[in-house]
């Protein structure tokens, strides 16, 4: 039995991938969130919305590669997010002045807004493929490991390698940066208090003076940012493709509603719990199990409970589990 | 259903719509007030609307404030006495009548921009963020101030001391009877020239009740006119210096508190006697 | 009798488009669009019955498409012997087991006492999916190593691939129980995350299990329930009477396959819009709307809302499945990497707004309409592209441009939905 061998592998096989994308997911899950409490519906555009603020960022970032910028270890599609967000809000708020406003102005019921969202997701997903195509992209570029096999195994002696990815800590580090910087504009300023009341009581809200059209607005804006800060960091961790990022939309979905919609706290726990289940459950043990068992007790298959492909039955099995327990998610959805 | 974009089919669906908190549809006032001086601090004179393009609802209502008064609107079930106040506020698509406060007609402004002209206004119900602490319920309803609101916040700590002590709680934790106190300090932030309290005693218990009255005759004597709704008519026309009973959306009598306690006609069909 | 006037227009309009196409492009392709069009027909004719009839927003329309395609690989296809006794009886074993596990877990959760039944639960789900892996396992590997090349699986049951349809139908309507009986039951219901979530599932097992379908290695040469085009070449009276409409045999073959497909679907789409009129007519369907119009009132009548609610979900999914089936025939393969949530889920639901939400003529007018659309978008879309970029010098922009052409549907899709949302939200042929 080799304890430490078996952390280290667990950590490298399942930790460390499982936080990296339990903070995309989260990231992605806050937007979805943020919407369905102020606007009140779950935004099918969402993935998409990702997507085209990726591809908008990876367009920079090839633009300043070829320009010779470099961040020198740190991949240059960093610089390339401002960008990304610049023009993820402006085609968010360029639809909805041209198509949500119109609904909103109506007050329609939110599953109108629903299948107009459908409608959204369409066009979305034609632009950014008329633009940068269906196709995989990378754009990943500077230093590859933070800390790669050899250095980790001269540094500790063990027989286990322990890798971590640059794109890794980054994802971790930005996405803790990012919640801070959210929690702390939705619980400590003044439009981040009234987008929580427009949220809560959009009558009382309007009786306090709050601006119903400037809450939206600053609502898409922090959408923007978050579907083009998860993006890229999605993109940059495996790869970028409008249909994977389309397919995001269950996993987020997930997140949201297992930590309870229009709670905030609640996506960001829902993001890591589907990430763990779903690495954790598709992840061959093998090796992990090797290393704890008694060499007679060594599994001769992978352990592996199931196939990769099976990951959004995993987000799904955890939702419905979720949802027989505690019917509005973890964290009782609250308005945002 | 005839309305596509209101017909939501019944579905009940929480994993895609979120139906709680949702705004209410208004009329579309855009205007800008006028002049009007003379006549009281504030009246809703001879209106006559309903909802949307729906009938009727009140009918050549009159309901008027006078500065330093408390004024009633009292009266039978469905008579349209919480219309005739939303109608005051501009929540009532008026077809004929006018609002005026303090000189100017507003008749044709939007509700937030009554608030911004000085009007303060508790609804029924929904009339806190049941999410946000009581201090944060006081700061929203300051939303539309640009100056230091500490001052005003300690003179709704001095009115209500129970928020004080709870001002970290979430709103929604509180109590009936305390709900309703956050729900006039929050009216009351904005410094309102009239407040204006949609039957704010409404399932509260018998004791609560008199303590809120009595909460309500001390905000009157800082100067605020009130106009407000309220069930329990005998209590409310006590305090009333001008009480109002409608029934059927139309004036049936007006005159002070006491006249109406006085009046037999009065006392029989709403008093019980 | 503007009542009539307007469907019979609409759809005299479908036809002339249909014709146009014969007469412009070619009848293959008319025929073409026709028979998907009749299959998406029945799908948004399943959909509308969802949304329309009841509210119910199911998002994973592709999925019971999907299983309508694998009934017709499980009724057709000969079976595969050597796979049988490789580890058939193992593999259905397995299945017993698996199901007698959950069975049992849900046994144990109705009758153990609060304390102890999610441990229970728990201990019988672990134990059951060990014991269930266990049994399976090899056996799957004994069957996906017959012949992998061109079976590796188990196969059909060699019967008419006409019964097919029906059984997608059972079978899609057997997971729409599973779903809605779960999703529906909770305290408020989830089923648009419930079925987005199954949808995809489905797909992924129709990938990974290879043993059931051969997974990502397609299964090729479906039975047809029409004649073979080549044998139709080969056949001289058919030749003669193809000459005798001035036709040469392959044309002639392919246009009569396709007709007959066409008769097949156009049978199966009045038969299922006649019930589905007949059901909206009756007492049942006067209920149906009525919870969807007042389901507090409803309630409030005894009537039991969740029951009718998951029947019409049944009902709804059956029909994607038969659609799903007939598709899967017209194409003659089964390819679980086609099945896309844009092109099954989402696209239907365009069909089904767009024609109109709850009105059966407007389903069934919104799958042919939008149909011809997606197929049409594209030869139009590089015309106009080619004349757009006519005055370009040649560059990777104007490449790029034209290259791009095809992602003009998913473009189209969504500003035809928009607009229709905007300016006619009941679509095109209104409820009332």
């Amino acid at each position: 039995m080799d304890l430490l061998n078996a952390l280290v592998a667990l950590t490298n096989f399942v930790l460390i991938p499982a936080i990296a994308y339990g903070s995309q997911l989260a990231l992605g899950a806050l937007g979805v969130t943020l919407v369905y409490g102020i606007l009140r519906f779950s935004n099918f555009a969402h993935g998409d919305t990702m997507a085209f603020g990726t591809m908008v960022a990876i367009l920079v970032t090839w633009g300043l590669q070829s320009m010779g910028v470099s961040l020198g270890p740190l991949p240059t599609a960093l610089l390339a997010i401002p960008f990304g967000i610049l023009g993820c809000a402006a085609l968010l708020l360029a639809t909805d002045r041209v198509v949500y406003r119109f609904y909103r102005a109506q007050k329609a019921v939110p599953v109108i807004l629903v299948i107009v969202s459908m409608g959204v997701m369409f066009v979305y997903n034609g632009i950014t493929r008329f633009i940068i195509g269906p196709d995989t992209q990378s754009f990943a570029d500077g230093e590859r490991f933070l800390m790669n096999a050899r250095q980790f195994r001269e540094w500790t002696g063990l027989a286990e390698p322990l890798v971590i990815r640059w794109t890794q800590g980054i994802t971790l580090v930005t996405a803790v940066i990012v919640v801070i910087a959210l929690f702390w504009f939705l619980n400590r300023t003044r439009t981040g208090k009234s987008m929580r009341a427009y949220s809560d009581n959009e009558d009382l809200a309007l009786l306090s003076g709050i601006d119903p059209e400037k809450v939206v607005r600053v609502t898409w804006l922090i959408v923007a940012a978050l579907a083009t800060i998860a993006g890229v960091l999605y993109g940059l961790d495996k790869s970028f493709m409008p249909f994977t990022y389309f397919q995001l939309l269950l996993p987020i979905f997930a997140a949201a509603i297992v930590g309870g919609l229009g709670s905030p706290v609640g996506a960001i726990a829902g993001g890591f719990v589907i990430a763990f289940s779903e690495v954790g459950i598709t992840y061959a043990w093998k090796k992990v199990l090797t290393y704890l068992l008694p060499e007679s007790l060594a599994p001769d298959g992978l352990v592996q409970l199931l196939a990769t492909d099976y990951k959004f039955a995993v987000s799904f099995m955890i939702l419905v589990v979720v949802l027989l327990f505690r019917p509005t998610g973890l964290f009782r959805g609250k308005s945002v | 259903m005839s309305d596509p974009l209101h017909d939501d089919r019944g579905n009940r669906d929480r994993s895609i719509t979120n139906p709680a908190g949702q705004g209410s549809p208004l009329p579309g006032y855009h205007g800008t007030a006028k002049p009007a001086p003379g006549g009281p601090f504030l009246i809703g004179d001879a209106m006559t609307g309903g909802y949307g393009r729906g009938a009727d609802i009140l009918h050549s209502c009159t309901i008027a404030v006078e500065r330093g008064e408390i004024a009633v609107i009292v009266g039978p079930n469905g008579a349209g006495k919480s219309t005739a106040m939303k109608a005051v506020f501009g929540m009532l698509d008026l077809r004929e009548g006018a609002v005026r406060l303090d000189g100017e007609d507003i008749s044709r402004l939007s509700p937030q921009d009554r608030v911004k002209k000085g009007m303060g206004f508790v609804p029924q119900t929904s009339n806190i963020f049941t999410s946000m602490s009581v201090e944060e319920n006081l700061e929203m309803g300051a939303f539309i101030r640009e100056d230091d609101i500490s001052g005003t916040m300690a003179q709704v700590y001095d009115l209500f001391p129970i928020l004080k002590e709870k001002r970290r709680q979430p709103a929604g934790e509180l109590s009936g009877g305390q709900r309703q106190q956050v729900a006039v300090g929050r009216a009351l932030m904005t410094k309102p020239k009239v407040l204006m309290l949609d039957e704010p005693t409404a399932g509260v218990s018998p004791i609560v009740m008199d303590e809120l009255f009595d909460r309500i005759i001390e905000v009157a004597r800082t100067g605020i006119p009130i106009l407000m709704v309220e069930q329990n008519a005998r209590q409310a026309l006590e305090i009333a210096d001008k009480g109002y009973v409608l029934v059927q959306g139309r004036n049936a009598h007006t005159g002070t508190g006491k006249e109406l306690l006085a009046d037999p006609e009065v006392r029989q069909s709403f008093l019980g006697g | 009798m503007s009542n009539y006037l307007r469907p019979v227009a609409m759809l005299a309009l479908v036809a002339v488009l249909i014709v146009g196409t014969g007469f412009v492009q070619s009848w293959n392709s008319a025929l073409l669009i026709l028979n998907m069009g009749l299959v998406s027909a029945v799908m948004s004719l399943g959909v509308n019955l969802q949304w329309g009839f009841a509210g119910l927003f199911n998002v994973g329309v592709m999925g019971f498409v999907a299983l309508g395609g694998l009934s017709v690989v499980l009724v057709s296809m000969p079976p595969v012997p050597e796979a049988w006794s490789a580890g058939g009886a193992r593999i259905v074993a397995g299945l017993i087991l698996g199901v007698g596990a959950i069975a049992a877990a849900i046994v144990a959760w109705k009758t153990l006492s609060k304390k102890v039944r999610g441990w229970a639960v728990a201990g019988i789900l672990v134990v059951g999916f060990i014991l269930y892996r266990m049994v399976l396992s090899p056996a799957v590997d004994a069957v996906e190593s017959v012949n992998a090349a061109s079976t590796g699986y188990l196969g059909g049951l060699g019967l008419p691939v006409l019964l097919a349809w029906p059984v997608g139908g059972l079978l899609a309507a057997g997971a729409a129980w599973i779903i809605g009986k779960t999703a529906l039951g909770l305290r408020s219901d989830y089923l648009a995350i419930a079925t987005l979530g199954i949808a995809e599932i489905i797909i992924a097992i129709l990938k990974n299990e290879d043993w059931l379908a051969r997974g990502v290695k397609n299964v090729i040469g479906l039975p047809r329930p029409v004649p073979n085009e080549v044998d139709l070449q080969r056949d001289p009276g058919f030749v003669e009477s193809a000459a005798g409409w001035g036709l040469d045999p392959t044309t002639a073959s392919t246009l009569y396959v396709k007709a007959g497909y066409a008769l097949l679907f156009a049978a199966v789409l009045v038969v299922l819009l006649i019930l589905a009129q007949l059901a909206l007519k009756s007492p049942w369907g006067r209920m149906m709307r009525a919870i969807r119009d007042n389901e507090t009132a409803a309630r409030a009548m005894g009537k039991d809302v969740t029951r009718r609610h998951l029947q019409v979900f049944i009902l709804g999914s059956a029909l994607c499945g038969i659609a799903g089936a007939m598709m899967t025939t017209l194409d003659g393969q089964l390819t679980p990497q086609s099945y896309q949530p844009l092109r099954y889920t989402f696209l239907i639901w365009v069909m089904v707004i767009v024609g109109g939400s709850g009105n059966n003529y407007g389903a069934v007018l919104g799958g042919f309409l939008i149909w011809f659309l997606w197929v049409q978008v594209e030869p139009i879309g590089q015309a106009l592209m080619g004349f757009i970029t006519a005055g370009m010098g040649e560059g990777w922009l104007k490449a790029h441009l034209l290259d791009s052409v095809q992602h003009m549907r998913l473009l189209t899709m969504g500003v035809v939905l928009l607009l229709v949302l905007r300016f006619s939200p009941r679509g095109l042929l209104p409820e009332r």
